[in-house]
C-alpha cells in the first residue's frame, strides 16, 4: 500500500513537478517578501519575461519534434536590427512585415537543411548562430540602430502600450501561446509533430511527412523569433547587434524546465510557459530578497537539473542513474 | 580493408587539405585585395596565427574527448573565465603578494584546480543522476557564469605580473610559449587517446554504450576524468591567455564552447561519439583561425568571417553526410 502511494506520488510528480515546483517557489516567495506579490511586481515579471517567453513558444515545437534551435538568440538580434533598419526606410507598415518576411526566409533555411536534407539540428543551428550574427552585423555595418524620431511613430504600440490596461508584451505573449497550445493539442499538425519528435521513423511509416513538419516546426521558431524582435524593437527603438546573444541557451533552459525532452514527443505549450514564468520569477524573487542579481544564474542551474533529474527518476523509477 | 583505410585517410586529410587551400586562397588573393604589403604567408604572421589559436584550441583538443565518448560540455567558456578570474585575483592575495614571484605557480595551481572542480562537478552530475550531458553543462554554463559575475561584479579582474608576462610573450625555438602548450596538450592528448587504454575505452563508450558496458568498462568513473580534463583544459586555456593580457572581463570566454564545438566538428569528429581524433581537431582550429585572418588580411570585414564560418559548418556537415552515403551504398553492392 505504501509502495502503491510512493508510486502514485512519483507519478503524479513526474506529470505535475513543474507545477508543483512553481506553487512552491511561489508561496516562499511571497512569505519571504511581501513586495512580491503586488499585482504591480507581477505584471512586470510577466512583461519582462514575454520576449524569452515567445520565443521559448517557438523553440517548444521544434523540441517536441525532435530538433534543436540554438539560433534564435541571433535570429531575434537580426530581426529587432531589421525592422528599426526599415522602419526609417519604409515606414512601420511596411518594415514589420518585411522583417517578418525576411525571417521566415531564415527560419526555411534552417528547416530546408535540417527536414529535408536531415542534417543534424544542433550543428546546423550552431552554424546559423554565427551566420546570422554575420548576417545582421553586415545588413548594420556593425553600427547600433536607432529610431530617428522615436515620438512620431506609432512604432511603440507592440512594445510599450497598453491594451485594456494590460502591457502590450502580455498581450501578445498571451495570444500567441492560446494559439500555438491550440494548434499543437487541437490539431492535426500537432498530433503530427509529437509523432515525428517520438518515433521518427514509426511516423514516417505511417505515412507522416517528416520532413515537412520539422520544416513547418522551424518556420514556427522563426515567426516566434520575429514577433520576439518586433516586441524588443518596439520597446527600446534602438538596439544593438548583440541583443538577442546568449539567449537561446536561457530559451533552451526555460524550455527543458517546463518538461519537454530533448529526445522529443514530450512537453507542452502550457508546461513551457510555466518555465519561462519560473525563470522569471526566480530572476525577481530573488532580487526582492536582496541577493545579488547574478546569483539567480546559479538558482537557474541547480533547478534546471533537479527538474530534469527528478523527471528521468519518476520516470525509471530510481533516483540514482544505472550507470556503472 | 584496404578501401575503408583510404576512405579513413580522406576523412583524415580533407582538413589539412583545406588548410592548403586556404593558404593558397589568401596568399593569390592577398596580392591584389590586401591593404597591407606583407605577404600573407610570412613567417611571423603564421607564428601569431598558431598563438592566437591556442586559447579557443586548448578547449577544442579537450572537446575532442568529450565529444568521441559522445557526450558535449557546453560550460568551457564560463569555466574558462572564472578560471582566469581565480588566477588574477589570488595573485594580489596578501599572502600571495609576499611569496613574490613565487605566486605564480600557485596562482596557476589554483586556477587549474578552479578548472578541475568545475569539471568534477559536471562529471559527477552526468554520472550520478543520468542527465545528458547538454542539459547538465547548457544548466552549469549559467550557473559558473553567475558564479564569475558574484566573484567581483561588473568589474575587470585585473592584475598585471611582468615576470609572468615575459613568460607568456616569450619565444622559445622561434614559437610562442601559447604556441609550445597548444602543441603539448595535443601531443599528450594524441598519446592518451591512442595509446592508452582510457583513450580506447572513450571510443568503446561513444560508438556502443551498452556494448561498452558489457565488455566490463566503467562507463561513469571514465565520463568523470574526462570532465575533470577538460575543466583542466579550459584553465590551462584561460591561464595562458589571461598570464599575458592581465585582465577579465566577466563576460570573457562567452561563446567559446560553440567556436570549440566548431573546430572539433570541422575535424570530422562525430557528434554521436565514437569517432574522431585529436590531430583533426588541430587541424580545425588551424583553419578557423586561418580563415579568421585571411578575410582580415584581404580587407572583408569582421562580421564576414561569422557568416563566412557559419557556412562551412554547415558545408562539411552536408559533404560528410554525402561521403558517408557512397560508402554505404557501395558496402550494398
Amino acid at each position: 500500500m505504501a509502495e502503491l502511494t510512493k508510486q502514485g506520488l512519483g507519478r503524479f510528480f513526474a506529470r505535475q513537478g513543474i507545477l508543483v515546483a512553481f506553487v512552491v517557489f511561489m508561496i516562499v516567495f511571497a512569505l519571504a517578501t511581501p513586495r512580491f506579490i503586488d499585482i504591480d511586481n507581477i505584471a512586470g515579471v510577466v512583461r519582462s519575461s514575454a520576449i524569452l517567453g515567445v520565443m521559448a513558444l517557438g523553440v517548444t515545437f521544434v523540441v517536441i519534434g525532435g530538433n534543436l534551435d540554438l539560433s534564435v538568440g541571433s535570429m531575434m538580434s537580426f530581426s529587432t536590427i531589421v525592422v528599426l533598419d526599415l522602419h526609417d526606410k519604409l515606414g512601420p507598415a511596411l518594415a514589420i512585415p518585411a522583417m517578418f518576411g525576411l525571417t521566415l526566409c531564415l527560419g526555411a533555411f534552417i528547416g530546408f537543411l535540417v527536414g529535408y536534407l536531415k542534417l543534424n539540428s544542433l550543428i546546423v543551428t550552431l552554424g546559423m548562430l554565427s551566420a546570422i550574427h554575420g548576417l545582421t552585423l553586415t545588413w548594420s555595418g556593425g553600427k547600433n540602430m536607432d529610431i530617428a524620431d522615436k515620438d512620431a511613430t506609432w512604432f511603440g504600440v507592440f512594445g510599450q502600450g497598453y491594451v485594456a490596461g494590460v502591457p502590450s508584451p502580455i498581450v501578445i505573449f498571451a495570444l500567441l501561446a492560446l494559439v500555438l497550445g491550440v494548434i499543437l493539442s487541437r490539431t492535426p499538425f500537432g498530433r503530427k509533430v509529437y509523432a515525428v519528435g517520438g518515433n521518427g521513423t514509426a511516423a514516417t511509416f505511417s505515412g507522416i511527412p517528416r520532413a515537412r513538419v520539422v520544416f513547418m516546426t522551424y518556420l514556427v521558431s522563426a515567426f516566434c523569433v520575429a514577433t520576439a524582435g518586433l516586441i524588443q524593437a518596439s520597446r527600446s527603438m534602438g538596439s544593438q547587434n548583440t541583443v538577442g546573444q546568449g539567449l537561446e541557451l536561457e530559451v533552451l533552459a526555460a524550455v527543458i524546465l517546463g518538461g519537454a525532452s530533448l529526445l522529443g514527443g514530450a512537453g507542452t505549450v502550457f508546461k513551457t510557459v510555466i518555465g519561462v514564468l519560473i525563470l522569471g520569477f526566480i530572476q525577481n524573487g530573488l532580487l526582492l530578497m536582496g541577493l545579488a542579481f547574478y546569483a539567480q544564474y546559479v538558482v537557474t542551474w541547480v533547478i534546471i537539473i533537479l527538474a530534469v533529474w527528478l523527471d528521468i527518476a519518476a520516470k525509471r523509477g530510481r533516483l540514482w542513474s544505472p550507470i556503472a | 580493408m584496404k578501401k575503408d583505410s583510404r576512405a579513413n585517410l580522406i576523412k583524415q586529410g580533407a582538413i589539412w587539405a583545406f588548410i592548403v587551400v586556404e593558404l593558397a586562397f589568401f596568399s593569390i588573393a592577398g596580392e591584389f585585395l590586401s591593404v597591407t604589403d606583407t605577404a600573407f604567408m610570412d613567417f611571423d604572421n603564421m607564428l601569431l596565427l598558431l598563438k592566437q589559436s591556442a586559447p579557443i584550441g586548448i578547449i577544442a583538443l579537450g572537446m575532442t574527448i568529450i565529444m568521441i565518448n559522445g557526450n558535449i560540455d557546453l560550460s568551457v567558456g564560463a569555466t574558462f573565465a572564472l578560471a582566469a578570474v581565480v588566477l588574477l585575483d589570488s595573485m594580489s592575495w596578501p599572502f600571495m603578494q609576499a611569496l613574490g614571484d613565487w605566486a605564480i605557480p600557485l596562482a596557476w595551481g589554483f586556477a587549474l584546480l578552479t578548472g578541475v572542480v568545475l569539471g568534477a562537478i559536471n562529471g559527477l552530475i552526468v554520472w550520478k543522476t543520468g542527465v545528458d550531458a547538454f542539459i547538465v553543462t547548457l544548466g552549469s554554463m549559467l550557473g559558473y557564469r553567475g558564479l564569475v559575475f558574484m566573484y567581483n561584479g561588473e568589474q575587470p579582474t585585473s592584475h598585471l605580473n611582468w615576470t609572468l608576462v615575459d613568460f607568456a610573450e616569450a619565444q622559445f625555438l622561434g614559437l610562442h610559449t601559447a604556441t609550445w602548450f597548444l602543441l603539448g596538450t595535443a601531443l599528450i592528448l594524441w598519446l592518451v587517446m591512442t595509446r592508452t587504454v582510457h583513450g580506447r575505452n572513450a571510443y568503446a563508450i561513444g560508438n556502443n554504450r551498452e556494448a561498452a558496458v558489457n565488455a566490463g568498462i566503467r562507463v561513469g568513473p571514465h565520463f568523470l576524468i574526462n570532465f575533470m580534463l577538460i575543466g583542466f583544459l579550459a584553465a590551462l586555456s584561460a591561464v595562458v591567455f589571461y598570464s599575458e593580457s592581465g585582465s577579465v572581463n566577466p563576460n570573457d570566454g562567452m561563446l567559446y564552447e560553440l567556436w570549440a564545438i566548431t573546430a572539433v566538428v570541422l575535424g570530422g569528429t562525430k557528434l554521436a561519439g565514437g569517432y574522431g581524433s585529436i590531430v583533426s581537431t588541430l587541424g580545425g582550429v588551424i583553419a578557423i583561425q586561418l580563415l579568421r585572418k585571411g578575410l582580415g588580411h584581404i580587407g572583408a570585414d569582421t562580421e564576414t568571417v561569422n557568416l563566412v564560418i557559419g557556412l562551412i559548418l554547415i558545408s562539411v556537415l552536408f559533404l560528410d553526410r554525402q561521403l558517408n552515403r557512397k560508402g554505404r551504398e557501395d558496402l550494398k553492392t
